[in-house]
């Protein structure tokens, strides 16, 4: 069996939370500290996976499943993205929608576990994470739609509903006039990246304060095991999101060695930027919150509309 | 070439877009004059055989206009008049860039049925140049500041003229610069109008004009 096989599937199971030891490192050296090491977040995972995890009598066995549901959601999520010039394990047509609602599913299992506690403090957390990820979706779904539109065009023997096709497919695009729309997606899908991610400017990752809390709040009552599987797909997510960024803004190269050192880097720079945005900027007050995801979701309708005007004429 | 053209008119759009979601009078007047900069960069790009002289000077002269005595105008008027917020729109600001977006939209389907005489360098000129002159009309109906009303007016203008880009190199240049003094001399009289106004009656709302007793 060729081994190589093995790689795309397994690299983001490994090197996911490595994304934030990288983000953890960036703060510290911005606020003048060691920091932890790298390795950091598998440390943490370790220690949770040897605890033993404490429930509540008020919570059902639906608390219970939210974090294996939403974990296993995530796992196969990720085996549907490509990354580096490597397709992804999983490719058939329409993946891109089984894509969007599996980060759904995973979404809705974390609130139902939240809302199972019976605290209202956690309720509010679920309640703020389902309307800015409500606000986020269609600008995920409009950029993946205008870059379809532009594959199906370009290149129609490439499977255009596909996000591995799209991958493929992309560097056949009519250049330069595509960057424009490549630029508007990027912009769309970067503030989806951090919304989705609950990091800085929508969603503060380090706060315990109670009136600013959206993801945090939600798994508070989650332990051992279970809160080293939400950590895990926490991590797991960062890595998705951003492979499906860092897919259709990078150009590829003919040489697939190149494509992958080039994703790998990408990966870095990204993780890097996010621990500078962590650093530089203040969480957005929560009524702005929306006003940033409808003005993302304005930039990717932008590309899809443009997209068609260029196309139609 | 057509590339570059793509960009500025995309820049454009986005600046209409930021308008309708901002609600500082003083960021709307730095946002007129961004795009005013930009539209004083589009005739440079029109030829295919590179600018003429006659376009340069045309060029030069929008921009010094648009990107520098009309904000600096506005900006004297929103000094005097001391009114920093668009506090209540008559749409709100996320409901106004959605509104924006589905304008671009519909410019986009007017666009692909319209013919022009020769074409235009770029197929985004048409629908942009539509958009932008609805965009600015919604600007003049939905808000209720004086001033932003004349920001929105100057958007309209751009939108007409960026529709103009499309003939620009066979339009007569008297007819272009007769035009520019036109909308000089009208920011020029609201300037003094929104000055009158608001020394008079304390603010510039306007859809309380009309229940003042003179």
């Amino acid at each position: 069996m060729d081994l190589t096989a093995l790689v795309p599937p397994l690299l983001p199971l490994v090197l996911a939370p490595l994304l934030l030891g990288i983000i953890n490192r960036t703060k510290a050296f911005f606020a003048g500290r060691a920091g932890p090491s790298l390795f950091q977040p598998y440390y943490d995972l370790r220690k949770l996976f040897l605890k033993g995890a404490v429930y509540s009598r008020t919570t059902t066995w639906i608390f219970r499943a939210g974090p294996l549901v939403s974990l296993a959601a995530l796992i196969l999520a990720s085996t549907l993205v490509p990354f580096g010039g490597l397709g992804a394990p999983l490719q058939f047509s329409g993946d891109l929608l089984l894509f969007a609602y599996l980060l759904a599913l995973a979404r809705w299992a974390t609130v139902l576990a939240a809302l199972d506690t019976g605290s209202s403090f956690e309720g509010m957390g679920a309640s703020r994470e389902l309307l800015f990820s409500a606000l986020a979706e269609p600008a995920l779904l409009l950029s993946i739609a205008a870059i379809a539109r532009e594959v199906a065009i370009v290149a129609p023997e490439d499977d255009y509903l596909s996000l591995s096709g799209m991958h493929r497919a992309l560097d056949k695009a009519s250049w330069p006039s595509f960057l424009l729309i490549q630029a508007l997606v990027a912009v769309a899908l970067a503030v989806v990246f951090l919304a989705e991610n609950c990091r800085i400017p929508v969603d503060d990752p380090n706060t315990h304060l109670e009136l600013t809390m959206i993801h945090e709040v939600m798994v508070l009552d989650h332990s051992g095991p279970d809160f080293a599987f939400i950590l895990y797909g926490t991590a797991l997510k960062l890595w998705i999101l951003a492979a499906l960024l860092l897919g259709f803004v990078l150009p590829r190269s003919p040489y697939p060695g190149l494509s992958f050192m080039a994703s790998c880097l990408g990966m870095l720079i990204l993780a890097v930027l996010v621990g500078v945005v962590e650093s530089v900027m203040a969480r957005l007050r929560l009524v702005r919150v929306p006003q940033l995801l409808v003005g993302a979701t304005t930039f990717s309708a932008l590309a899809l509309i443009l997209e068609y005007g260029r196309t139609l004429s | 070439m057509t590339f570059a053209i793509d960009l500025l008119l995309v820049l454009v759009m986005l600046t209409d877009l930021s308008l309708l979601s901002s609600s500082r009078l003083g960021a709307c007047i730095r946002l007129s004059a961004v795009q005013g900069v930009l539209l004083g960069l589009l005739p440079l790009l029109v030829d295919r055989q590179g600018p003429s002289i006659r376009l340069i000077v045309f060029g030069a002269i929008l921009l010094l206009l648009k990107g520098y005595v009309f904000p600096r105008m506005l900006r004297r008027a929103l000094r005097t008049a001391d009114v920093r917020h668009e506090v209540e729109p008559l749409v709100g600001y996320a409901a106004s860039v959605l509104l924006g977006v589905g304008i671009l939209g519909l410019s986009f389907g007017i666009a692909s049925r319209m013919v022009l005489p020769r074409s235009a360098g770029s197929a985004l000129v048409l629908p942009m140049a539509l958009s932008t002159i609805l965009i600015g009309l919604f600007l003049i109906v939905a808000r209720r500041k004086a001033l932003m009303q004349v920001v929105g007016y100057l958007v309209l203008e751009n939108g007409i003229y960026i529709f103009g880009i499309a003939v620009a190199s066979e339009e007569p240049f008297l007819i272009e610069t007769g035009i520019l003094l036109d909308i000089f001399v009208a920011v020029f009289v609201m300037g003094i109008a929104i000055f009158h106004i608001s020394r008079e009656f304390d603010h510039i709302d306007v859809d309380q004009l009309t229940s003042l007793k003179g």
